[in-house]
């Protein structure tokens, strides 16, 4: 009736039940800080020259630096796991095929997974090398640009431009290449539309089945606006609903908001959820030059209250974190105990 | 968290918890049951069809039933729409939705539509086992609760050990098995109609209240639902006793442990509200007691009924004058109100009156049973009242049996003992039997000999009975909307075996169209007859078995068939067409205001012959001369494919050897002429004139319209609109390019010296020297002739894009599929003088390599295709082009979307 569960179940749980565990920080930002252009990008100015070629230019395809620039994205994971992060997520946030559309790089999805995965199982080998703590490879599956239950024309509102069935043969090729590459942990994550997220969780269970071992689940959902509503208009309790069959790992929040922003929605999960709760708010919110100017400290500060108040589990950054929001975040928790998983009768 | 509640979500989340006794779940946007949903989902009234689901919630409902099971609907498609359209929807997506049907891809299209956790309904162990865990497995890797329906292999569950039988064994494979999480599954033990006069029915309501009371305390944390409106069914047109028949159900069903039903929640009478005397009867029928006043439950619920009907009802009193009435009258009211007292002497005395027994039978108690079925299909019977009818009738047919069989053993002919046999079946997959059980019991009261097969039946075992039995009509029912699909594999298997006895109908889901549309079609040998009700069977059947009326009714049933199959084809052929008018009223309307038009640098013609080959060469577009040798992609990359790479290499080469030489030896001389007239759209045609001023007409260019319905605002596009109307001061061009006709000459001498390939080759390089000069000219009329984009740079890989402003359609390319629009073109740009170029009789250019087209210059054209037209566009275009009806339809054929042969008939008829 269900899998066998991976050894890393086990591990975790351990780690979980004594303290509240860390997650990286943001990639997107660490990337931005290499300043690269094109070239960089296509691995032909500097780097490796990508074996998929395309004639799209690819200058903010992040997910391709995982085989044009394997050496600085294996550093920034290097560098997230030496501040304090417990888990890292691979930098595959965009690498299915739909998203990749854009680049015309769907070709490259699978090694843009297996790679993804290994990239930062070398970043964690070595930070465990040096100081011999457990670490686990989250590997990262995004939201793609499209809703499969909103429809992007406002005069036809039953249109929709894509269908569970893509998404979901998407997210499967997406899943092998995570496991394949040795991905610990699957996290879907920036829930926009929950039928997207239904979608990938449907794929997880086929790629872990057809792996012969369930790995643990991640979902995180993104409350966008002060409607506490997910875009696609779920309240996060209806949202737990839509996704509770998953039995994941964890249920969380991420990005969009601040860490005081998301308090209240975070606190309504945390209330009906009978898993662990994971959060990883952005920075802030953006300045007027859409950066992100909320120091460590102030982060650190916010996300302590998340743990002090017994709301998480497992915490860590999304956009505008960097390393050093990690290594304050994980110094600000420590103290603090997990929340109490409420259990079944 | 430590309990095992229901949790379900829409954009909201909802909890069954102990506090609510009671979930309404709405059942009006189902159009197996709501009449009026069903219709605006026919209609594709979407709007309307949202507000049902609004008003549902609006009245309480707190989960959505969406059913689209119906025969004539592709459900699929029509599930996946109105989820679709209920998610833009905030105040109807806020609840639940439960996503019913009874085809499990249905279901499955809606689980990937909806966000939010649903419930299925409903899966049962009806196909087996294996089938039941896979679609378990399936809802919980989707994230849906269940409602599994009391059903296995051997049928529908109708005592209450049955139920529970099977929902125990459900329940087991769901939470031992499969993992389903308890809470998340909802029983339906069947609620089946009670009072319908058949004694087996008058414990149904007991066996579900039994059931559910067993459910709720053996299988922890399940549910219980059911559809309530099923069991009053027999009085389908007493609203109000039907209303307290199923708020007394609920009252007891409740208290039992039903926490969910479908129910119309704005129509529901209050328990403690209801007149005494009808909550009695009704209770009696429900819990099935003896009622104190004697008599049947049914009988007493029956005679109060009526008094309740809503007009408060008046008494009827015993009333004999109707016994002063002509005889035929008396059979006829004896029929109808049930009454056996008469129905012997006025037999009898019917009979002395006719030429023959069976007179009495075809004439006044025929002409009666029909009135019982007007009747029953207006509301104003129920069936145990038809049942009662029915066996007024057969003590009627008694009197008359045995001079009958008198008759025949005078006559000494042959002759049946019965009036004929009827084998009635519920298809394969269905398990509904009260209408056939109810059809059955009417044919047999009429002398019939029924052979009852029961339910699930299969076609071969259908067919091998009728052969075996030498049965004479074969009836089929049906429920559920998979049935109508096992109904025409049936007809179609009957017209393979070779019978040709007639096929009854009936059922719920059956209709008179989808009989003449999908099933009749299918079997020509025989007649299929859709039976409306209990009540017609008799009629029917006897005028199919009668050999004096047999042809005229099955003649009169075949020409009404195929009326209704043609008034549904057209139907759904002008659901998806517009009028003529409507469609110019959605014409794309260029912003004309702002728009300041270049003029070209010359009016009249130019002949163009200082052509280079080698230059054309550079702007050919190779990927067609690929698709020329049946070498499928894009160059170049074509010719790194694996599978085709090599000889698309060889190829290439060839080509290139070839072209060269073309070039070389001047194989070729291209000529060209181009031309630009002052212009303005006038409707649909394009008028140009002779004189800068505008004043004097030289032509008019015909263009035709799109008249397929569109979608989300797009338009209904003809070249014209892209032209501007009079007062603005536009142009339109026009070409004819060849690339000359040495092309036939020199493929004739490689086919002469027996080289098919080479003729080939330089055909294939001709054409694409045609379609490259093409190019080439249109982007010289854009940069220099006509220069509306005189700074336009592209290279000419990038031509083949078309990144370009305006756009060359050509006659007899779908932007305007007429041909004949060339010898308006060749005759503005004399043509054939000018490059050699000539129309064949059937409008062909010659040579072949020949390229000729308009030049529209406005930013927002684009091509398109016109696709079919109807015959108010064929009218219309006829008196513009000043030519026949016959002469327009003959030239534009290929785009009619109707069979003119057709109206001639119809003309000629």
């Amino acid at each position: 009736m269900s899998l066998p569960a991976s050894p890393v179940f086990k591990a975790l749980n351990d780690a979980a039940r004594d303290r509240i565990l860390i997650l990286d920080g943001a990639m997107g930002t660490q990337i931005q800080n290499l300043g690269l252009a094109e070239e960089d990008y296509t691995g032909q100015g500097s780097g490796h020259v990508c074996r998929h070629h395309t004639d799209h230019p690819q200058k903010g395809n992040n997910d391709l630096l995982i085989l044009t620039q394997p050496e600085a994205v294996e550093e920034i994971h290097y560098r997230y796991a030496i501040a304090g992060a417990d888990i890292v997520e691979t930098n595959t946030f965009s690498a299915t095929t739909i998203a990749q559309a854009d680049y015309g790089l769907q070709e490259a999805v699978t090694d843009l997974n297996v790679e993804g995965a290994r990239v930062v199982r070398r970043a964690l080998d070595r930070a465990t090398a040096e100081d011999g703590r457990p670490r686990f490879v989250a590997g990262a599956i995004g939201p793609t640009n499209r809703t499969a239950s909103i429809s992007p024309d406002v005069n036809n509102p039953g249109f929709r431009a894509t269908s569970f069935e893509e998404l979901r043969v998407a997210y499967l090729q997406q899943a092998r290449g995570l496991i394949a590459g040795g991905a610990d942990i699957l996290l879907i994550e920036t829930i926009f539309d929950t039928l997207n997220a239904k979608a990938a969780i449907f794929a997880c269970n086929q790629a872990m089945e057809e792996h012969g071992l369930a790995l643990p689940l991640m979902i995180s959902g993104t409350i966008t606006d002060a409607s506490g509503r997910t875009l696609s208009g779920q309240t996060p309790t209806a949202f737990w609903y839509s996704v509770r069959h998953a039995r994941p790992w964890t249920i969380g929040l991420n990005c969009a908001l601040g860490a005081e922003a998301m308090r209240p929605h975070l606190a309504e999960l945390s209330g009906v959820a009978e898993t662990l709760i994971c959060a990883y708010p952005n920075a802030g919110l953006p300045n007027a030059f859409g950066q992100y100017d909320e120091g460590p400290q102030d982060t650190a500060r916010q996300v302590a209250e998340f743990a002090r108040e017994g709301l998480v589990n497992v915490v860590g950054g999304c956009c505008g974190t960097t390393p050093d929001h990690i290594r304050a975040i994980a110094e600000a928790v420590a103290g603090f105990a997990p929340r109490k998983v409420p259990a079944y009768a | 968290m430590p309990d095992r509640l229901l949790r379900l979500s829409g954009l909201e989340p909802f909890t069954l918890t102990p506090d609510i006794p009671f979930v309404n779940v709405g059942e009006r946007t189902n159009v197996t049951g709501s009449a009026r949903f069903r219709k605006l989902i026919k209609e594709r009234d979407y709007a309307t069809a949202l507000e049902v689901a609004r008003d549902q919630v609006e009245n309480g409902a707190q989960i959505i039933d969406i059913n689209m099971d119906e025969g004539l609907i592709d459900s699929r498609a029509a599930m996946v729409e109105f989820l679709n359209l209920v998610a833009a929807e905030p105040d109807i997506a806020r609840v639940p939705i439960m996503i019913d049907s009874s085809k499990w891809e249905v279901i499955e299209a809606g689980l990937q539509c909806v966000q939010g956790k649903p419930v299925v309904n409903s899966i049962s162990m009806k196909e087996g086992e294996e089938q039941f865990r896979h679609q378990a497995r399936l809802c919980l890797a989707y994230g849906a609760a269940v409602v599994v329906m009391a059903f296995d292999e051997q049928g529908q569950a109708d005592t209450a050990a049955r139920k529970i039988e099977i929902c125990q064994r459900a329940y087991n494979i769901l939470v031992n098995e499969v993992g389903f999480p308890p809470e998340d599954i909802i029983f339906d033990p069947n609620i089946f109609a009670v009072a319908t006069g058949i004694e087996e029915h008058d414990n149904y309501g007991v066996d579900f209240i039994e059931a559910t009371r067993w459910i709720r305390q053996n299988l922890p944390h399940a549910h219980v639902s059911g559809g309530v409106s099923n069991l009053s069914f027999s009085f389908r047109g007493n609203e109000p006793v039907r209303e307290a028949m199923h708020a007394v159900f609920l009252y007891h069903a409740i208290q039992a442990g039903m926490d969910m039903g479908i129910v119309n929640a704005g129509q529901l009478a209050v328990y403690d509200q209801i007149d005494p005397d009808l909550r009695e009867a009704c209770e009696d029928v429900v819990l099935n007691r003896k009622p104190r006043a004697g008599g049947t439950a049914t009988e007493r619920l029956l005679e109060i009924a009526e008094r309740f009907r809503g007009d408060g009802g008046a008494k009827r009193e015993k009333d004999l004058s109707w016994r002063e009435w002509p005889i035929e009258k008396r059979l006829e009211h004896a029929l109808v109100n049930g009454i056996t007292e008469y129905i012997e002497a006025d037999t009898e005395e019917a009979r002395q009156q006719a030429e023959r027994p069976l007179h009495v039978i075809e004439g006044p108690l025929m002409a009666g049973m029909n009135v019982v079925g007007d009747l029953f299909g207006a509301g104003k019977m129920f069936l145990p009242q038809v049942v009662k009818s029915a066996r007024v009738m057969k003590q009627a047919v008694a009197v008359l049996l045995p001079y009958m069989e008198e008759e025949k053993r005078l006559s000494g002919g042959e002759g049946r003992e019965t009036a004929g046999k009827v084998l009635m079946a519920t298809v394969k997959g269905d398990v509904h039997d009260i209408g056939k059980n109810i059809v059955g019991v009417v044919l047999a009261c009429n002398n019939f000999e029924v052979i009852d097969l029961g339910v699930m039946v299969p076609p071969q075992k259908i067919l091998q009975v009728a052969r075996e039995e030498k049965v004479d009509i074969i009836g089929l029912s049906g429920l559920i909307t998979p049935s109508l699909d096992e109904m025409v594999h049936l007809a179609s298997e009957m017209e393979r075996e070779g019978f040709d006895i007639p096929l009854l109908i009936g059922g719920a889901t059956t209709s008179k169209i989808h009989t003449a549309v999908k099933i009749a079609p299918r079997y020509t040998r025989g007649q299929a007859v859709y039976v409306t009700d209990a009540s017609r069977a008799v009629g029917v059947a006897s005028a199919l078995m009668s050999p004096t009326q047999r042809p005229d009714y099955v003649a009169g049933i075949r020409a009404e068939y195929e009326d209704v199959a043609l008034r549904h084809e057209r139907s759904e052929a002008a659901k998806s067409r517009l009028p003529l008018a409507a469609a110019r009223a959605n014409a794309i309307r260029p912003d004309w205001a702002s728009y300041a038009p270049v003029a070209p640098s010359f009016t009249g013609t130019r002949v163009i012959d200082d052509w280079d080959l080698a230059e054309i060469a550079r702007y050919i577009d190779w990927t067609p001369f690929f698709q020329t040798w049946e070498l499928k992609g894009v160059y170049p990359r074509i010719l790194d494919d694996e599978a085709q790479g090599p000889a698309a290499r060889q190829l290439f080469a060839e080509a290139q050897e070839m072209l060269s030489r073309i070039i070389a030896g001047k194989w070729f001389r291209p000529r060209a002429v181009v031309g630009f007239w002052p212009a303005n759209a006038a409707g649909d045609d394009i008028r140009l004139w002779a004189d800068a001023e505008r004043r004097t007409p030289l032509a008019t260019l015909h263009t035709l319209r799109q008249q397929v319905t569109k979608r989300n605002g797009r338009p209904n596009v003809a070249l014209s609109d892209f032209v501007a109307p009079e007062g603005i001061p536009d142009h339109v061009g026009g070409f004819v390019v060849t690339a000359g006709p040495e092309e036939a000459e020199i493929a004739a001498r490689y086919e002469r010296a027996n080289d098919d390939y080479g003729a080939i080759m330089v055909k294939a390089l001709a054409d694409r020297i045609a379609e490259a000069m093409a190019e080439m000219l249109h982007e010289r009329v854009r940069r220099e002739f006509w220069g509306y984009g005189a700074d336009e740079a592209f290279t000419p890989e990038e031509l083949i894009a078309e990144p370009y402003k305006g756009i060359r359609p050509a006659p007899g390319y779908p932007a305007q599929p007429d041909h004949t629009e060339k010898l308006t073109l060749f005759r503005l740009l004399d043509a054939e003088q000018a490059t050699g170029v000539t129309l064949t009789e059937s409008m062909a250019m010659w040579p072949g390599s020949s390229v000729s087209g308009l030049y529209i210059a406005h930013p927002d054209s684009y091509y398109f295709g016109v696709a079919k037209i109807e015959e108010d566009q064929a009218r219309d275009y006829a008196a513009r082009k000043g030519w026949t009806l016959e002469e327009t339809e003959r030239w534009l054929a290929p785009v009619l979307n109707y069979d003119p042969a057709r109206r001639a008939a119809e003309a000629a008829a």
